[in-house]
Order: structure tokens, then sequence, then C-alpha cells
């Protein structure tokens, strides 16, 4: 492990470098950046990004892809809403019914993927039309306004906000499955050689519907927790988040061939984005500008990342000899 | 047919000294398996003795697959029945074969890595509990225990994806051992090793008979069986030919019973040195590589260039054909100077070059055989408008791939991957032979084939140096090099250490030629 945290770190050091850096630029040009409130808010604002982050990655380290945790986000944030505005609740059912419907619609993908032994990303497109198509037919592009008040109201926990601790948990309950379960031991070994996981006796089935299922689980909580904070369900509104989500993880480290990434570079990719955004917005830089240097910042990063890959690639295959 | 070899097995068994060797592991008996209408086994019978060191042998094709995935339960036989302690079942299940001890390594190893050695050699545990912990403590006790056993020594925090081939094999073999293993079988463990990894890897063998652990491997490289294992069951078409001893045949009546063919193997006779040569290079050196390299080959003749890999052969072989420029030295084609910058120029003085790894290297394998055919010649192959003559195409497939090469296809429509590397090596062969090459540079064209496979090859290069092309054979095994070649030299870092003529050395001295 020790190499392969050495690996991480130079990866996650590098970020993290990169990070420092544009946050002090920032602090010098702009004084609004600095004060703590502007942080606070930085953190609320990515904090249903990083949710579904959380469930991409698990998606990308066993080596498939998810394109539709932001359709199943919206669908879910819905349904759920009806139910929460019809019959009541409290948040216990709420994140309850958010889980099992977002869990439900990823293990659809998964089933999808298995049995028609289709490529995930073809699959989780389809399934991202369907479900954005289906959800915008159904409510003719109604937004719900009339939520409970229990549920818009601002929460705030030691002076965290809601929305960053939800965050903060399912980040840390990532992480834990994927270094410390052998399940997500399981899912690095499925996307490093899916092969060598069905020889060794993987349940490939099973692993697949657990990373695509837990994907759900998370993109159904980040529309909870998207719908909390804007206090409105608007059926449009996550249309499109799945790029930016995707390459924050990406940034973070994460392979698109799988069998690599961690939730510590993936926090790291969303920070990155985050201070990048927020810093420009605050210097008044249009956000046109700002598409063009996010779309720049991650080409460089996919290109150190590849050429550091290959240089290793040379390396070992002289070492092999 | 099949019921000879039974007998015969039977009786030599009967004659067996060490008492160690009678109690059979596993008994696979009258062993039949269709696949839809194609018979892949008939009959077989495979029986191998707790701790012995068996080899399963033959060609590519003749079932061998097919038996060590019954023997795994990935397949379960039509007819016949596997007897384990002392029961008889139809067939095995995969869970019910690693429960009776059953490992098998496959050719890729199937490794993750991206995980830690530790991680992969315990890899078993988190499947067996998927929503436990995983105790790195615990993982690492494991593999310790299995190194101890092995008496090696594996990083264990290293990811296997950094690893040298020959140690990922270690670790492979580990995995399979952590499982309580009785039997491992290993399919084709050596092909991508050096001489020495080879040895390596044939003691750890000899270290799991210790331990009572019986091991089967596939192997085309007739020496290796010869020397490491004790019996040796061949197969051919599907059908037992027989078990034996390997202590009672040798090298040439095994490689007849794998392909039914005597094989008459004659030296060539000496080259003579008037013609003027195709390709002469002088104190050819490329800093870090080679060094002071002086060889000449005529046309007609067959030069075998043999060393270890890292002795600088095939950084060579990519200097003739453009792709290394060297720093020093000339290369003269028919008594000119010629300046090689790139591989087109090395096509254009007529230097062709089979390289190494054909799968990676040589051929586009998802495309067709014709597409691959042609790559290197679309050129010559365009009408008046710049446009490919689609007459002139298909003749050209026609003579290189049917006429010439004798490819076994019904079509040279098929993708290149579906067909055997035997036949892939032909493929690469034609497209360039299609250049019309005056000198081919071959890389181990042999690697990975079998071998009636192999002496088809050797047919080709045969009739080709009889056509009057030179050939450059450039191999590790020293019997190829011995029997190809007309005159052979030794590579040893970097330097050319030896010249020889074929019937003025021993496959022994070359071998000790190389290893110096």
């Amino acid at each position: 492990m020790r190499k392969g945290l050495q690996l991480v770190f130079r990866h996650d050091g590098q970020l993290a470098l990169i990070i420092a850096a544009m946050a002090l630029i920032f602090s010098v040009v702009s004084p609004a950046f600095r004060t703590a409130g502007n942080l606070v808010s930085l953190l609320e604002n990515y904090s249903v990004m990083a949710i579904m982050a959380a469930g991409l990655l698990v998606v990308l380290v066993s080596g498939g892809i998810d394109i539709s945790f932001a359709a199943i986000a919206a669908v879910t944030q819905y349904v759920v809403a009806l139910i929460l505005i019809n019959a009541g609740g409290n948040w216990l059912l709420a994140f309850a019914l958010a889980a099992a419907f977002g869990g439900l619609l990823g293990v659809v993908n998964a089933l999808l993927i298995y049995y028609l032994r289709a490529l995930s990303v073809i699959v989780t497109i389809s399934t991202m039309t369907f479900y954005f198509a289906l959800l915008m037919f159904v409510t003719e592009g109604n937004a719900l306004y009339n939520l409970p008040d229990w549920f818009t109201d601002d929460l705030t926990f030691w002076s965290i906000p809601f929305p960053v601790l939800v965050a903060a948990i399912l980040l840390i309950i990532t992480a834990s499955i994927l270094s410390r379960l052998s399940i997500g031991r399981q899912v690095y070994g499925l996307g490093g050689n899916p092969e060598a996981a069905k020889r060794m006796g993987s349940n490939v089935l099973g692993l697949q519907c657990f990373v695509y299922g837990y994907s759900g689980v998370m993109a159904g909580i980040a529309g909870l927790v998207q719908a909390h904070r804007v206090e409105e369900v608007v059926p449009s509104a996550l249309i499109g988040r799945e790029l930016d989500v995707l390459a924050a993880v990406v940034l973070g480290g994460a392979s698109l061939a799988g069998g690599v990434g961690s939730v510590s570079g993936t926090i790291l990719g969303i920070v990155l984005l985050a201070i990048l955004q927020n810093g420009l917005t605050l210097l008044g830089v249009s956000s046109y500008a700002f598409g063009f240097v996010t779309g720049v910042v991650i080409l460089l990063s996919v290109s150190a990342t590849a050429y550091t890959a290959k240089r290793q690639a040379r390396s070992s295959s002289r070492h092999a000899v | 047919m099949t019921d000879a070899p039974k007998g015969s097995q039977r009786q030599e068994a009967g004659t067996l000294p060490t008492p160690k060797g009678e109690t059979p592991f596993i008994e696979m008996r009258s062993i039949s398996k269709r696949f839809g209408g194609v018979r892949a086994l008939t009959n077989v019978n495979f029986t191998v003795l707790a701790g012995e060191i068996h080899c399963l042998a033959g060609e590519n094709g003749c079932g061998k697959s097919t038996l060590i995935k019954i023997l795994s339960g990935v397949h379960a036989p039509n007819e016949g029945e596997i007897i384990l302690e002392g029961k008889a079942h139809s067939h095995l299940s995969p869970a019910a074969s690693q429960r009776f001890g059953i490992q098998i390594i496959y050719q890729d190893l199937s490794l993750f890595p991206n995980l830690s050695v530790a991680e992969n050699i315990a890899f078993r545990h988190q499947v067996e509990t998927p929503f436990g912990l995983t105790r790195q403590k615990a993982m690492r006790k494991q593999a310790e225990a299995v190194m101890e056993r092995l008496k090696i020594s594996l990083p264990l925090d290293e990811l296997v994806g950094s690893l040298p081939i020959a140690t990922r094999q270690l670790v492979a073999i580990c995995r399979a051992l952590s499982a309580q293993a009785r039997l491992v079988v290993m399919d084709e463990p050596t092909a991508s090793l050096t001489h020495q990894e080879v040895d390596a890897l044939l003691a750890t063998i000899h270290g799991l008979k210790s331990h009572g652990i019986a091991t089967v491997f596939v192997s085309h490289r007739l020496d290796e069986v010869m020397t490491i294992a004790e019996r040796v069951t061949v197969l051919r078409d599907g059908s037992n030919v027989g078990t034996y001893w390997v202590r009672d045949i040798d090298r040439r009546r095994l490689s007849e019973l794998i392909t039914g063919q005597v094989f008459e193997s004659r030296l060539k006779a000496p080259f003579p040195t008037d013609a003027v040569p195709a390709l002469e290079v002088r104190g050819l050196s490329r800093q870090g590589q080679y060094a002071g390299v002086d060889l000449v080959v005529r046309p007609g003749e067959v030069l075998g260039i043999t060393g270890r890999l890292g002795s600088g052969r095939t950084e060579l072989a990519l200097s003739l054909f453009g792709m290394n420029p060297p720093d020093a030295g000339e290369i003269r084609a028919n008594d000119k100077v010629i300046q090689l910058r790139n591989n087109r120029e090395a096509i254009r003085h007529g230097i062709a070059y089979v390289s190494e790894d054909r799968l990676s290297l040589g051929l586009v394998m998802p495309q067709s055989i014709a597409d691959n055919t042609v790559i290197s010649v679309l050129d010559r192959l365009t009408g008046p408008l710049g446009l490919i003559d689609a007459a002139r195409r298909t003749q050209t497939i026609d003579h290189w791939i049917f006429q010439e090469l004798h490819v076994k296809t019904s079509t040279a429509d098929r993708p290149v991957q579906q067909l055997s590397g035997g036949n892939q090596q032909r493929v690469v062969l034609a497209k360039w032979l299609a250049t019309e090459p005056r000198v081919l540079i071959l890389d181990s064209p042999t690697v990975g084939v079998d071998i009636g496979a192999k002496a088809g090859i050797y047919q080709v290069i045969d009739a080709l140096a009889a056509r009057g092309l030179a050939i450059i054979l450039i191999s590790d095994e020293v019997e190829e090099v011995l029997h190809e070649s007309h005159r052979i030299l030794v590579m040893l870092s970097g330097h050319i250490t030896a010249t020889y003529d074929p019937h003025g050395v021993s496959e022994q001295e070359l071998l000790e030629a190389i290893h110096a």
C-alpha cells in the first residue's frame, strides 16, 4: 500500500498545491474572497455536487461510468417532494425515501448493463434521457414551491450548515467503504481487472448493483439536499450537472479506465473547481470565461495524469524486460 | 485408440518404483465434451498423481484448455466421470473445484494491477466476506505465511502493476497457494519469461512438490517439459495420444507424439561467401544499446542472431529497420552505403521487419486479414486517380495469403483476431512480403506458437530463403537458431561475441555462450 499511497499523495499533493496557490492569489486580488462568510457559502454551494461526486467516484473505480445520476436526482427530488407535500413526514422519512428511490433507479442501470452486456456509458445516457424526458413530460416543467416549512428551514449544527454536514458524512462513509470494507476492495479489483474478479469468484452482478445503486442513493440524497437549499423543486434545475461532477472527480485523480480514484482526491477536485469559479465570479469575470478556464484546467490536469501514467508504463515495461 | 493409451498408462504406472506417486489426486475418465456440433474432447483420460509434476502437451486447439476448464468447473463434460477423494462426480462446479484444492493460474495471471501484492494474495478473503472489514494485518500475515512456504520474498506493499512479469507470476502462485491448493494448474507459465526467470519458476514448482502439491503445466517449450515434468499427457485433436514418463521418451519422440508427424531436422550447409551481401553492417554502435556490430547477410542466406532479452538484439534489429538510428558505423545494401533515418527509408531499401510482439505491433487485430496484408503497400496499389485498384488488391492478397503462406481461413475478410497464433504470424509475414523486400528481419517469429505452427513457419523461412531473400532470424530459442540458420551470431551485452557454423556447435555450447 505504501507505493499506492505515495501515488495518491503525489496526485493529491499537486492538487493541494494548485489550490493553495489559487486561494492565495484570489485572497490578494479580491478581499471578498477571504471572508469567512464567502468560504462557508462556498462549501454549502458545492455540497450537492460533492454528494453526487461520491456516488460517481464509486462507479468510476468499478470501471463503469454513470451519466444518469443528475437525472436520478431530479426525478427522486420531485417524487419525494410530492410525497412530503401530500403525506407529510420528517427528515428521517425524507432521507429514507430519497435513498430508496434513487437506489432503485441506480440498480435499474446495473441490471441493464449486466444483462444487456452493454457499455455503461450508453446505458446511463439512455436512462438519463429517459428519466429527464419522463419527468418533464409528467410535470410539464411545473415547479413545486409549497414545500413543508420543516423541510426548507435553514439548519445548522455546531454552526455547520446542514448540506455541508450531510456531504461530509457521506464522503466519510464513501471513503470507509472504498478503503476499509471488503466490498470496496472488490470494487477496486473489478475496476482493475474485471476478468480476474470474475475468476476469483466476485459476484459481478452484485457488485454492479452495489456501485450503481450507491450512485443512485447518493444522487437521491443530493436531490433532496438541493431541494432543501433552494426551497423549491424545479424539474430542470439539475440538468447539465453530470459533466461538472464528472470533471471534478476526474480532476481528483479517478481514472475513466477504472480501478483508480480516492475520496480525498475527489474532494480536492471539487474544491479546486469551487475556488476557481468563486474567485473568477468575485473578480467579475463572465461565466463564459469561467467555462473556458474550467475546460483548460481539466485538460491540463488530465494531460498531466496521462503523461505520468505513460512515463510509469514506460519505466515499468523496461523494468519487466 | 482411446483405450490403448489408458492401458499403457496403467501399465507404466504399475512399474513406478516411487510409492508416493501411486495415489492419484484426481482421475478424469472417458471425458467427452461437445460445443454444439463440435467435438472438443473425445474419451479423454487424465490422471494427476498427488504431488507430481505433470505436463499437458498438445498443439493449439487440441483440447488442453477445454480439459483445464472442466477441471476448474467452468465447463461440464457431456460424458465421463471425475474421481476425487474416492468419489465419482459427473462434473465439478467452480466452487467444488476450489474446495477440492484445484487452483488454476491462467496465462494472463488474472491479477489486479491497481492493488498491492498483499491484497492480491488475500483477495479471496474479500470475496468471502463482502461486508466485512478488510484487515491489513491479517492480509499481510496470510501473504507472509505463503511466501514462507515458497521460500520467496515479495514486496507486499507494491502495486502489482509496477512489478515485472516474473514477479507477478509469483504473486499469482502465492494467491493460488493461499487457498490450500493441492493441485495448481499453470497455463503456459513460461511464455513471457526470460531463461533465468524460467529457472526460478521451475525451482518454485519443485518447491510445491515438496509440499505434496501437484502441478499441471501447459507449455509449448519442449525442453522445459523434458527438464521439469515427471509425466506428460499428450492430446491431439481432442483425444488422448497417451500419458508417458518423461524419462522414457526424448524430445524428438515428444514432438512426434504432439504433432503426429515425423520431423526431419537437418542442419543447413554453410552458405557460399562469394555473393554480394544483401545487407552489410560495419562497426554499428548506439550508445547504451550495442557497440561495434559487424554482420553480413547474403541473398538466400539465413543469419541467426541469438542472445538474451536485453542483449541488444532487438535494438540492433530496430536500427536495421530505421527505427532506432545508430550513432556510428555504416550500413550497406547491395554494396552501397545507405542511411536509415526512419522505417519508410528502410522499406524503400527493401528491408522488412516482423516484430517480436506481433499482437501489439504487427497487426491491427480487429481489421480483416486482407486489410492487414495490404496496409504496407497501399501506395503501390493505387490506380490513376489515386484510388485503390480493387483487382490488384485482391490479387496481392490471394497471392500472399493463400498461394504463398497458406493461411488457414475460408476468407480473407475475417478479422485477424479470430486466427490462431501461427496463422496470425503468417499474416504478419504476408504483410511484409507484399512489400517485396530483399532483406527480411524476423524477431522471435515463433514466440507463443505451438510446435506444429512452428514447423509451418520454418517451412516458410526455408522457402523464402530459397527464393533469394536474405533473412536475419533473431531468437533466444537456441534449437531454432541452430536448425534454421546458415550462420549464427551470439549477442551478449550489446556485442557480437561469437560466430558459429551450425555444424560446429552444440545446443549446449550455444546456451552457454548466450548466458556467459
